[in-house]
């Protein structure tokens, strides 16, 4: 009858999850970073490299979400209640850290400053928690999250949410050795380097935890010949870890945030090929928690015509504001 | 004592939604303004046009920025409150809301950094075409969740299978019977709002003598709009209104405190409605008013509320209050327009201090009319949250108790406050500054530092 969408919605969601981790990702990085910076003028210059695109950066997180209802709504209606205090403390923070775009400068008190920070710690850390309690499993009974408020309070969930603190420091640190010069240059080059030990320390302990606790996920890696194939994930993220570290030494500006997207490429591939074809790990898959047809070719039609569009002038919006940021010139 | 998860949910998306919806309902018309400043810009080349609209744009900065992060929380409510609404409604909700994603927010965030930041980046033309994009990308966010809302308020264009809502026929969907009433009059509305507050800040500048040439020119549009957006906004309520008591007679019984079925029914202007009595236990009304501004016809009969059962009922008080709230503040405005026709005619439109002060006091009415019209329709379409098809009471998720609601609630209201109530002191301090060619920051340089902070509101100011 009608074409299967569901792959391709799978698809969709999957890179808007994607661009809204990178893309935010290194800019709540730069809020984590904030209050380390060496001085108010580092700090404002950090601020100014995302002012003009977080709000962009954030959309995809909307796009994630509302994508999530509109095609896999079954999914929407059961992690979202097992989320409830992460998805809270996740909004309240980006909310402080967004407005402190705006307000910061409006006051001599530093009230905003730490919003910003702190916004962006807490919107991290809750973001990892949702990863942690995702890839342990949520409890199902019918069409209803099973489970209570709070099972997201577990050692592996905080881990996970700590890992990504780290993660988004290091892509921020990296967009900063990109888009600045001199003194900040070369502070977030150090950090960078710090955050790329910690982030490889992480990627290491999920790696072998995981396993542990989930036996799909120790099946799906662990079994001949999935082993064979899915050796060049692990061989590729050590080979980006070399990277990484050798153009931050070498003083190159774009490669370390190339090598960093490209960490986070791997994590996500990993994460995708541990959790495929669930949605709701560990018991619906996309078929099961797809919309109707209808709704899925709606939609698709719009979005095949406008995602391009909209990637190209983000590209755009990019592109004006291009090349390293300046103390006090180049907005006017 | 038990919480009920229900109550502290609704709470919960009253109290989120309440303080998001003025945004939009200020930035959705300023973000108009600001393109039709830059097109007058663009196209006259006079520099009054740049003055205002760099000065509001900064405004424009702070209250958008508010907008997006309070409206990031929405979908997400969908989820963790309603999470039975959203597995029930997701096939007709979600691709609605989705194209709001693709057609208005990627558009809005796309250019609003070049709009914000990127005057002296990009060719004037350029930056025009992003005042455009940004303001058309407000109007496609409103049609698009005015769809939505309409959509639940007289669903259409669907089949229920299993309590989960199909889509039969999309265009039957997106115009459902209330949408093009409710869109007309909730733009209309939001302009009607900023060009309020345009006229408000000019009159409190003129007042005090300063920005003469710029006072004269915000009063002269505001107005111009006003003239005809007020009066427009009267006969559109009046579609509305028809169009609500043909397809949801309960909230229009419930506006009305109309108990009985009745012909020549009064206009009640006051009363006092007693639910468990069934009446209300004081009135005063205009005999026959009703029915003629109902059915515009004064044998015209209106349903009551005895005709539906109790549980069918919405709550009466408050949909008849919020309704008389609007409705006054509408009144009030459709006299300011009439002074402004005296004065303007009398050539002392920006001169008249009476008239200045009145337009100072009126700034606010707008917010005053956005959110009494929102609670009005939405408490009215209770106990309902898909009108006659599915109860509110059944959409709530069912794993959350009343314990976590209590805690989410009075996280939102502690953050929102701060939020909220910074922003109102800062855009306060941004009007009263007004379109100055210089820092809206006053006093030595914050935390001693030369390079100056460049967010939005302080692009322009450099």
């Amino acid at each position: 009858m009608t074409l299967d969408l569901v792959p391709l919605w799978a698809g969709i969601l999957a890179l808007a999850v994607f661009m809204y981790v990178l893309l935010d990702g290194f800019d709540l990085g730069v809020g984590i970073l904030f209050p380390f910076a060496p001085d108010d003028a580092c700090r404002d210059l950090m601020m100014n490299s995302v002012a003009p695109i977080w709000d962009g950066n954030e959309t995809w997180l909307v796009l994630g979400g509302i994508a999530l209802l509109a095609a896999f709504p079954l999914a929407f209606a059961v992690i979202l209640p097992a989320v409830y205090f992460p998805i809270l403390f996740m909004l309240v923070g980006l909310t402080f850290r967004g407005v402190a775009f705006e307000f910061r400068h409006l006051t001599h008190q530093r009230h905003w400053d730490h919003a910003f920070h702190w916004g962006s710690v807490v919107a991290t850390l809750a973001q990892g928690v949702v990863l942690g309690t995702y890839v342990q499993g949520i409890p199902v009974t019918g069409r209803v999250y099973a489970g209570g408020s709070f099972d997201w309070v577990t050692p592996f969930a905080l881990l996970t949410g700590v890992g990504l603190i780290a993660g988004y420091a290091l892509i921020g640190a990296c967009w900063l050795v990109m888009k600045t010069e001199g003194e900040l240059q070369a502070w977030a080059r150090g950090r960078a380097r710090t955050f790329t030990f910690g982030v490889a320390a992480f990627i290491a302990l999920v790696s072998i935890w995981t396993p542990l606790v989930e036996p799909q996920i120790h099946a799906r890696w662990f079994t001949w010949p999935n082993l064979l194939w899915l050796s060049p994930v692990p061989i590729i993220t050590l080979a980006l870890f070399a990277w990484l570290l050798r153009a931050l030494k070498s003083g190159n500006d774009a490669a370390p945030f190339l090598a960093a997207l490209g960490l986070f490429a791997m994590c996500y591939l990993g994460l995708g090929i541990s959790i495929i074809p669930m949605i709701v790990p560990y018991s619906i898959n996309f078929w099961a928690a797809a919309s109707s047809g209808k709704s899925q070719t709606f939609l698709m039609v719009g979005t095949l015509f406008l995602l391009p569009i909209i990637v190209m002038y983000t590209g755009w919006s990019y592109w004006v504001f291009r090349g390293k940021v300046k103390a006090g010139a180049g907005y006017h | 004592m038990s919480l009920d998860a229900v109550f502290l949910s609704r709470l919960q998306f009253f109290w989120v939604v309440a303080l998001h919806i003025l945004l939009p309902a200020f930035t959705v018309g300023l973000a108009s303004y600001i393109a039709v400043l830059e097109g007058l810009h663009f196209t006259t080349g006079r520099a009054v046009y740049l003055r205002l609209s760099k000065f509001w744009l900064k405004v424009f900065a702070v209250s958008f920025g508010m907008g997006v992060v309070s409206g990031i929380v929405m979908p997400f409510q969908f989820g963790t409150n309603w999470s039975r609404f959203s597995d029930a409604t997701a096939d007709i909700v979600g691709p609605l809301m989705a194209y709001e994603g693709l057609t208005a927010f990627f558009l809005e965030a796309g250019f609003l950094g070049v709009l914000l930041f990127g005057r002296a980046r990009v060719p004037p033309w350029m930056h025009f075409a992003a005042a455009v994009m940004v303001a058309s990308g407000t109007l496609f966010s409103t049609f698009w969740i005015l769809v939505v809302n309409s959509w639940m308020q007289t669903p259409m264009g669907h089949s229920i299978v299993d309590g989960r809502f199909f889509p039969d026929d999309w265009f039957a969907v997106i115009f459902n019977p209330s949408f093009p009433y409710r869109f007309a009059h909730t733009v209309t509305g939001f302009y009607i709002t900023t060009a309020l507050v345009v006229a408000g800040v000019a009159a409190y500048h003129l007042r005090a003598g300063r920005f003469r040439e710029e006072g004269a020119t915000m009063l002269k549009m505001a107005f111009g709009l006003l003239t005809i957006l007020v009066p427009l906004q009267m006969g559109l309520g009046d579609l509305h209104g028809l169009n609500t008591r043909e397809h949801q007679p309960a909230k229009i019984a419930a506006i009305e405190a109309n108990w009985d079925t009745q012909g020549r029914m009064p206009l009640l202007l006051f009363a006092l409605p007693d639910e468990h009595a069934q009446r209300n236990s004081f009135e005063i009304g205009i005999p026959v008013l009703g029915s003629i501004i109902l059915t515009h016809d004064a044998d015209g009969v209106v349903q009551g509320l005895k005709e539906w059962k109790a549980q069918d009922r919405p709550p009466v008080a408050i949909p008849f209050f919020a309704f008389r709230v609007m409705v006054g503040a509408g009144a009030t405005m459709l006299a300011l327009v009439f002074c402004s026709w005296w004065v303007w005619w009398r050539g002392e439109l920006a001169a008249a201090r009476w008239f200045l002060k009145l337009c100072e006091v009126a700034a606010p009415l707008g917010f005053v009319a956005v959110v009494a019209g929102w609670i009005t329709t939405e408490v009215g379409r209770q106990p309902w949250v898909v009108y006659g098809m599915l109860r509110t009471r059944d959409a709530v998720t069912p794993s959350l108790d009343g314990g976590d609601v209590v805690v989410s609630l009075v996280v939102y209201v502690v953050a929102y406050l701060a939020i909220f109530g910074s922003g109102g002191y800062f855009l306060g301090r941004l009007f009263g500054a007004g379109p100055l060619d210089k820092p809206a920051v006053s006093g030595p340089q914050p935390k001693g530092t030369a390079a100056r902070p460049l967010s939005g509101a302080a692009a322009d100011a450099n």
